[in-house]
C-alpha cells in the first residue's frame, strides 16, 4: 500500500517540475522569439516571485495547517534585505550578486520568522491568523520609520527621523517610507525559474521525509501527534522558518525586478492576495498554488480585462468568487472526478 | 487534483487572451486614424482613485477640445495602476502594447518613480501631471542628506510643482509674511508627496528660523482620526498649522479641530486644493485657509471657465488641480507638436528626441499658470502662488 | 491631567467605534464560524445610503438611519444566499476567501456607483458639546451616542442570544451544527438571520462612524474592518462584551500610543500590544478556554 501511494506522489513531483521546465522553455523560448506582449514579459519575474510566495505560504497553510495572514511581511522583510544588499554588496556580476541577495533576504526572513514564530506558534487558529496579521502591520510601520545610506565608509542606519549625513557622496538605499528607488533590475526570468525549482524541491524533500510526516501528523491530529512523542514547537517552528525564508527570496527577486518598492505594498492586502492562490489552489497542493498564483496575477493584466476598463475590477471581484464557487461546489466536484477517475482508475492525490 | 482541469483551462485561456491578442487596442478616445496615441497611468481604483479619476477626466477634455479643432489629433488612452508601482509597469506595459507613442505618465509619486524609470529605459516621452516627487525626474539633492539617490531621466518632465519647492515657498511664505510664531505641522508619513514636501520644509524652516513646536503623522491606516495630533498642536499652543497632505485629509482635520473648539490658521500647499467642492464640507471651516496653488476653479478667466464648466457637465463635479494640470499637459504637447510633422507612425523614440528639444525651449500658457518653461532638469517653471479662502474662493495673497 | 483626559475621552470615542463593528464581526463568527471581511464594506455601503437619503433627498437623518438599516439587511442576505451559503460544506478558508471576493466587489461597486471623490457626512447631532473644566474640556454628542449605542447593542445582543428562541437557536448552531440540526433547528436559515442581524449592525456601525470621522469614500471601510476584526480577537473573538471591550481597549490603546510614544508608530504598537496580550490569554481577554478533546 504505502509503496503504491509514494511513488504516486513521486508521479506527481516529477509532473510538476516537469510542468515548470515546460512552461519555463516555453516562455524563455517565446520572449526570445519576440512573441510575448510588454505587458506579458514585464510580469514574468512578479509571476515567479508570487508562485513562491503561494508555495511558502502553503507549506504554512496547507502542510503545516495554520492560517497566516501576514505572509506578505516576510516577502518585506526579504524585499527590503535583498534590495539594500544588492546596492551595498561589491560584487559585479549581477546574477551572483542576486543570488547574494537572495541568500542574505531569505536570512533575514528567517531570523524574522524565528522572531515571531517562537513565542506565537504556541497559539492556535485564528488567534495565530490575527498575530501573523499583526506582526505584518507590525514589520510595514518598522520599515516605514527605517532610513539606510551609505558612502564611502559604509551603511548608515536611523530610525524615526533621517539623521543621517554624508561625508563623501554617499546615497540612500532606504529612505523610509519612500522605500527604495532606483533600484537597478537584475532579477530575471532565469532567476525566477531557478528559485521556484529550488523551492519545489526544498518542498517536496521536506513533506516525503521524517520531519514533513511530524509537521503532516501535526496538521492532521496535534493531540494524537503529541501523544506519541513529536515535539510540536519544534517541527511547527521549523515549517514556518522555512516558509519564511523562501519568502524572503521571493522578497528579493520581486523587489530586484521593480523600479520601486515602498512598504506599503507589503501590507495586509498583499498577504491576503497570496492566501487566495492558497486557496484556489488548493490546500497542500503545490501545482495548484503554481497555477492558481499565475492565473490570478496575469487576469486583471489580459487584454479583456483592461477592456472593460471602469468594471475591471469588479469582474475581477465577480470571477474570484465563481471560482470559489465553482471549484467548491459538488456536483462540479463529482463530475471532475468522475472523469479523472475514468482515466486514472482513482484521482484526487493530495487532498 | 479535482480543480486541475478548471485552473488550468482558465490559465490557459488567460494567457492566450494576453499573449496574442494583436492589435485591436480600446478606441475609448474616440479618435480618427492616425492621431497620435497618448497614454496615461494613474489610480483609477483603490484608496488614491479619487486623484486618478480626475487626471483622466482632465485629460480627456483637453482630447476632446484638440479633436474637434481639427489638424493635430489625439487618441487618449488611461489604465488603472490602483497606486501600486508593480501595477504601473504593467498598465505602462500595457499602453505600450497598445502602441502608445507619447506618456503622459503616472498621476501619483511612488508609481511615478517606476513608470519613469520604465520610460526612460524605452526613451518614450514623459509629462506628468502630478507626479511632484524628484525622484520621478531624477537628478535633485535630497534636502535632508544633500545626496542625489536618483539620476536625472532625460525624458522625464512635470506639470506639477516639484514637491521641495514647494516645501521651501511654503516656508519662505510663513516667514515673509509673519503667518505663525508657533508652527504645527501634520503630514502622512506613509506618502511620498507629503513627506517630500514636509523633509523641504523642514530644512528650509530651520534656515529661517521658523519655529516649528509640533510635528505629527498620520498613515492610510490611520487617517481617521486626528484628535492626537491637533491636542499636540493646541497643547504646543501651535497657531498656524502647515498641511502638506491632500485635500481628503485635509477636510477632515479642518472637521475635527472645529469640533474640538482649536481655530489655528491652516496652510496648505497645492494638495489643499479640491476642499472646497468636496460634497458635504461645511466651506465656512476653511475660511482664511493658506494655500499654494496653481489652479482656481474661481478663477475668472476664459479658459477656466470653460474647462470647469465642460469638466461639471461630463462628470458632474468641479475640477481640482489634478484634472486641470491634466489638461494642460495634454495641451503642452499639442502646443509642442502642432507645428511639427508627427503622425501614427511617427516612433515613439523621436517624438521624445523632438519633445524633449521643444519642452526645453518653449513656453507654455495653461490654467495652471503662464509663461510656463522648463529646464532640462524635468522641473516646471512656475512659483507656486499663495491664495487665501474668503467666503469660499480663493484670493490672491499678494 | 485633562490631556489625559481628553486623550481617554477621544480614545473611548474611537473603540466605541470600533466595537459596534467588531459586535457584527463577532456575532457572525460566533454562529456561522466564519471571517467575514466583507463586513467593514457593508458599513461603507450602509454610510452612503444614509449619507445619499440625508443630502439628496432630504429626508430626516432618522429615516435614512432605517433605510440604511434595511438596505444593509437586504444586502446581508443576498450575499449571504448567493456567495457564502452555497459553500456551506466547504472549508472555512473557502469562505473567507469569497468574503474578500465579496469585499472587493463592494469596494468596487460602490466606486461606480457612487464615484471616488469623498464626500463629508452630515453632522447629524448639532447640538453642542458638553464643556467641562470651563471648555478645557469637550465631549461631542456623536460621541456619547456613539457610547450609549454600543453598550445598548451589547445588552441587546447579549439578551436576543441568550433569552430569546432565535437566539437560543444560533447559541445551539454555534456548539454544534449537526445537533442543533437533529433537534429540529433550520440551521440555514439561523445563519442566514445571523448575517442578516450583522449586516443591519453594520448600518448602524457605518452611520455613527461616519457621524464620528466624516469622510466618506469607498474605501472606509476597509481598515476601520481590520481594526475592528482584531478588537473582537482581542476581547475574544465570538464572545459580545468581548468586543465592547476590545474595541474601546484598542482605541484607548491607539490614541495613547500616538500621543504618548509616537504617532508614526502608534500602528505597530497597537498590535505588538495585541500581541502580548494574546500571548498571555490565548483566547483573548474574555474568549471562552475551550478545553481540548481528543
Amino acid at each position: 500500500m504505502k509503496k503504491i501511494r509514494l511513488s504516486k506522489t513521486n508521479r506527481i513531483n516529477f509532473a510538476t517540475f516537469g510542468a515548470v521546465i515546460l512552461a519555463y522553455a516555453v516562455f524563455q523560448f517565446m520572449s526570445g522569439a519576440g512573441m510575448l506582449s510588454s505587458t506579458i514579459r514585464g510580469q514574468l519575474v512578479p509571476i515567479c516571485a508570487y508562485v513562491t510566495m503561494a508555495l511558502s505560504l502553503n507549506l504554512t497553510v496547507g502542510v503545516l495547517g495554520e492560517l497566516s495572514l501576514g505572509h506578505a511581511g516576510f516577502m518585506s522583510v526579504g524585499a527590503f534585505a535583498g534590495a539594500v544588499a544588492a546596492a551595498a554588496l561589491p560584487i559585479d556580476s549581477d546574477p551572483l550578486r542576486l543570488a547574494a541577495s537572495m541568500v542574505i533576504a531569505a536570512l533575514a526572513a528567517a531570523a524574522a520568522g524565528t522572531l515571531v514564530g517562537i513565542p506565537v506558534l504556541r497559539l492556535n487558529g485564528d488567534y495565530l491568523a490575527i498575530v501573523t496579521l499583526a506582526f505584518g502591520q507590525i514589520i510595514k510601520s518598522m520599515i516605514e520609520n527605517l532610513y539606510i545610506g551609505m558612502d564611502a565608509r559604509g551603511l548608515h542606519f536611523s530610525f524615526l527621523e533621517n539623521r543621517i549625513i554624508f561625508r563623501d557622496g554617499g546615497r540612500m538605499l532606504l529612505n523610509g517610507a519612500m522605500g527604495v528607488n532606483g533600484i537597478a533590475k537584475i532579477s530575471s526570468f532565469t532567476a525566477g525559474f531557478v528559485l521556484v525549482m529550488l523551492v519545489l524541491a526544498v518542498i517536496f524533500n521536506l513533506v516525503d521525509s521524517r520531519a514533513g510526516r511530524a509537521i503532516m501528523a501535526l496538521r492532521d491530529n496535534r493531540i494524537a501527534a503529541e501523544s506519541v512523542g513529536i515535539p510540536v514547537t519544534k517541527y511547527k517552528l521549523m515549517a514556518f522558518v522555512i516558509s519564511a525564508a523562501m519568502a524572503g527570496a521571493a522578497g528579493a527577486l520581486f523587489a530586484l525586478g521593480q523600479n520601486t518598492i515602498t512598504a506599503n505594498k507589503f501590507d495586509f492586502n498583499t498577504s491576503i492576495l497570496i492566501l487566495v492562490f492558497v486557496v484556489l489552489g488548493g490546500q497542500g497542493n503545490m501545482w495548484g498554488s503554481i497555477l492558481a498564483a499565475t492565473f490570478l496575477t496575469v487576469l486583471p493584466e489580459t487584454r479583456a480585462m483592461r477592456g472593460l476598463a471602469d468594471y475591471r475590477m469588479l469582474v475581477y471581484a465577480v470571477v474570484l468568487i465563481l471560482v470559489m464557487l465553482a471549484t467548491n461546489n459538488p456536483t462540479i466536484q463529482d463530475f471532475i472526478n468522475t472523469r479523472f477517475r475514468r482515466k486514472k482508475k482513482k484521482g484526487g492525490a493530495a487532498k | 487534483m479535482k480543480k486541475f482541469l478548471a485552473l488550468a483551462l482558465a490559465l490557459v485561456m488567460t494567457l492566450a487572451l494576453a499573449a496574442c491578442g494583436g492589435g485591436d487596442g480600446q478606441k475609448d478616445g474616440g479618435a480618427a486614424s492616425g492621431a497620435i496615441k497618448i497614454g496615461g497611468v494613474g489610480p483609477l481604483t483603490g484608496d488614491a482613485a479619487i486623484y486618478g479619476n480626475a487626471a483622466k477626466g482632465g485629460a480627456e477634455i483637453a482630447v476632446e477640445e484638440i479633436n474637434a479643432l481639427g489638424g493635430l489629433q489625439f487618441d487618449l488612452h488611461y489604465e488603472d495602476d490602483a497606486n501600486d508601482p508593480e501595477k504601473s509597469v504593467n498598465a505602462y506595459n500595457t499602453l505600450k502594447d497598445w502602441g502608445m507613442q507619447v506618456f503622459l505618465g503616472s498621476v501619483t509619486s511612488t508609481p511615478g518613480v517606476a513608470t519613469a524609470a520604465e520610460s526612460n529605459a524605452d526613451h518614450m516621452f514623459y509629462l506628468t501631471p502630478s507626479a511632484s516627487s524628484t525622484d520621478v525626474i531624477g537628478g535633485v539633492a535630497n534636502p535632508l542628506t544633500g545626496s542625489v539617490d536618483t539620476p536625472r531621466r532625460d525624458n522625464v518632465f512635470q506639470m506639477c510643482f516639484v514637491d521641495p519647492n514647494q516645501g521651501s515657498a511654503s516656508a519662505q511664505y510663513i516667514k515673509d509674511n509673519n503667518l505663525g510664531s508657533a508652527i504645527a505641522v501634520i503630514y502622512k508619513n506613509d506618502d511620498v508627496y507629503s513627506t517630500g514636501i514636509y523633509n523641504s520644509f523642514v530644512a528650509k524652516a530651520g534656515e529661517l528660523g521658523l519655529n516649528i513646536v509640533s510635528t505629527t503623522t498620520f498613515t492610510t491606516d490611520s487617517k481617521t482620526d486626528f484628535s492626537v495630533q491637533l491636542n499636540d498642536a493646541k497643547n504646543s499652543s501651535a497657531d498656524l498649522i502647515y498641511l502638506p497632505t491632500y485635500y481628503d485629509a485635509n477636510a477632515l482635520i479642518l472637521t475635527q479641530a472645529n469640533a474640538m473648539g482649536y481655530a489655528p490658521k491652516y496652510f496648505g500647499v497645492d494638495g489643499m486644493d479640491g476642499i472646497l467642492s468636496v460634497k458635504g464640507f461645511d466651506t465656512s471651516l476653511a475660511e482664511g485657509v493658506m494655500l499654494l496653488t496653481p489652479f482656481n476653479a474661481d478663477a475668472g478667466d476664459e479658459a477656466t471657465k470653460s474647462f470647469v464648466a465642460k469638466y461639471q457637465e461630463k462628470f458632474g463635479e468641479v475640477p481640482n488641480q489634478f484634472a486641470a494640470d491634466a489638461y494642460d499637459c495634454v495641451y503642452a504637447i499639442y502646443n509642442a507638436l502642432k507645428d511639427e510633422d508627427v503622425t501614427s507612425g511617427t516612433s515613439a523614440g523621436d517624438l521624445c528626441g523632438i519633445l524633449i528639444g521643444k519642452f526645453t525651449s518653449m513656453t507654455f500658457d495653461g490654467l495652471t499658470g503662464e509663461g510656463m518653461t522648463w529646464a532640462d532638469t524635468g522641473a516646471v517653471s512656475k512659483t507656486p502662488k499663495g491664495m487665501y479662502i474668503e467666503n469660499g474662493a480663493y484670493v490672491g495673497m499678494d | 491631567m485633562l490631556i489625559f483626559l481628553n486623550h481617554l475621552i477621544n480614545g473611548i470615542s474611537l473603540g466605541s467605534v470600533y466595537a459596534i463593528i467588531a459586535l457584527g464581526y463577532t456575532m457572525v463568527y460566533g454562529i456561522a464560524k466564519m471571517l467575514n471581511f466583507a463586513h467593514g464594506d457593508v458599513i461603507m455601503v450602509g454610510a452612503y445610503i444614509c449619507f445619499f437619503s440625508v443630502s439628496s433627498f432630504n429626508l430626516p437623518p432618522a429615516v435614512g438611519v432605517v433605510l440604511a438599516v434595511l438596505a444593509c439587511t437586504a444586502l446581508g442576505i443576498v450575499i449571504e444566499r448567493l456567495a457564502y451559503k452555497p459553500l456551506r460544506q466547504a472549508t472555512s478558508l473557502a469562505v473567507l476567501i469569497t468574503a474578500i471576493g465579496v469585499s472587493y466587489f463592494l469596494q468596487n461597486g460602490a466606486q461606480l456607483l457612487w464615484t471616488s471623490n469623498i464626500k463629508m457626512f452630515p453632522s447629524f447631532f448639532s447640538a453642542s458639546p458638553i464643556e467641562l473644566f470651563g471648555g478645557e474640556l469637550k465631549i461631542t454628542i456623536a460621541a456619547i451616542v456613539t457610547v450609549a449605542a454600543c453598550v445598548v447593542i451589547m445588552l441587546g445582543l447579549t439578551w436576543f442570544t441568550g433569552k430569546t428562541r432565535m437566539g437560543k437557536a444560533m447559541r445551539a448552531c454555534s456548539e454544534d451544527k449537526a445537533a442543533a440540526q437533529l433537534m429540529g433547528i433550520n440551521v440555514n436559515a439561523t445563519i442566514s438571520m445571523t448575517f442578516a442581524i450583522g449586516s443591519a449592525l453594520a448600518a448602524i456601525a457605518g452611520v455613527l462612524f461616519c457621524s464620528v470621522y466624516p469622510t466618506l469614500t469607498p474605501t472606509t471601510g476597509s481598515m476601520p474592518g481590520i481594526k475592528a476584526f482584531t478588537a473582537a480577537v482581542f476581547g475574544g473573538i465570538g464572545s459580545i462584551p468581548g468586543a465592547l471591550l476590545g474595541g474601546v481597549l484598542l482605541g484607548v490603546i491607539e490614541i495613547f500610543a500616538s500621543a504618548y510614544i509616537s504617532t508614526q508608530m502608534s500602528n505597530a504598537i497597537v498590535f505588538a500590544v495585541l500581541i502580548v496580550v494574546l500571548l498571555v490569554r490565548p483566547s483573548g481577554l474574555l474568549g471562552k478556554q475551550v478545553r481540548e478533546k481528543v
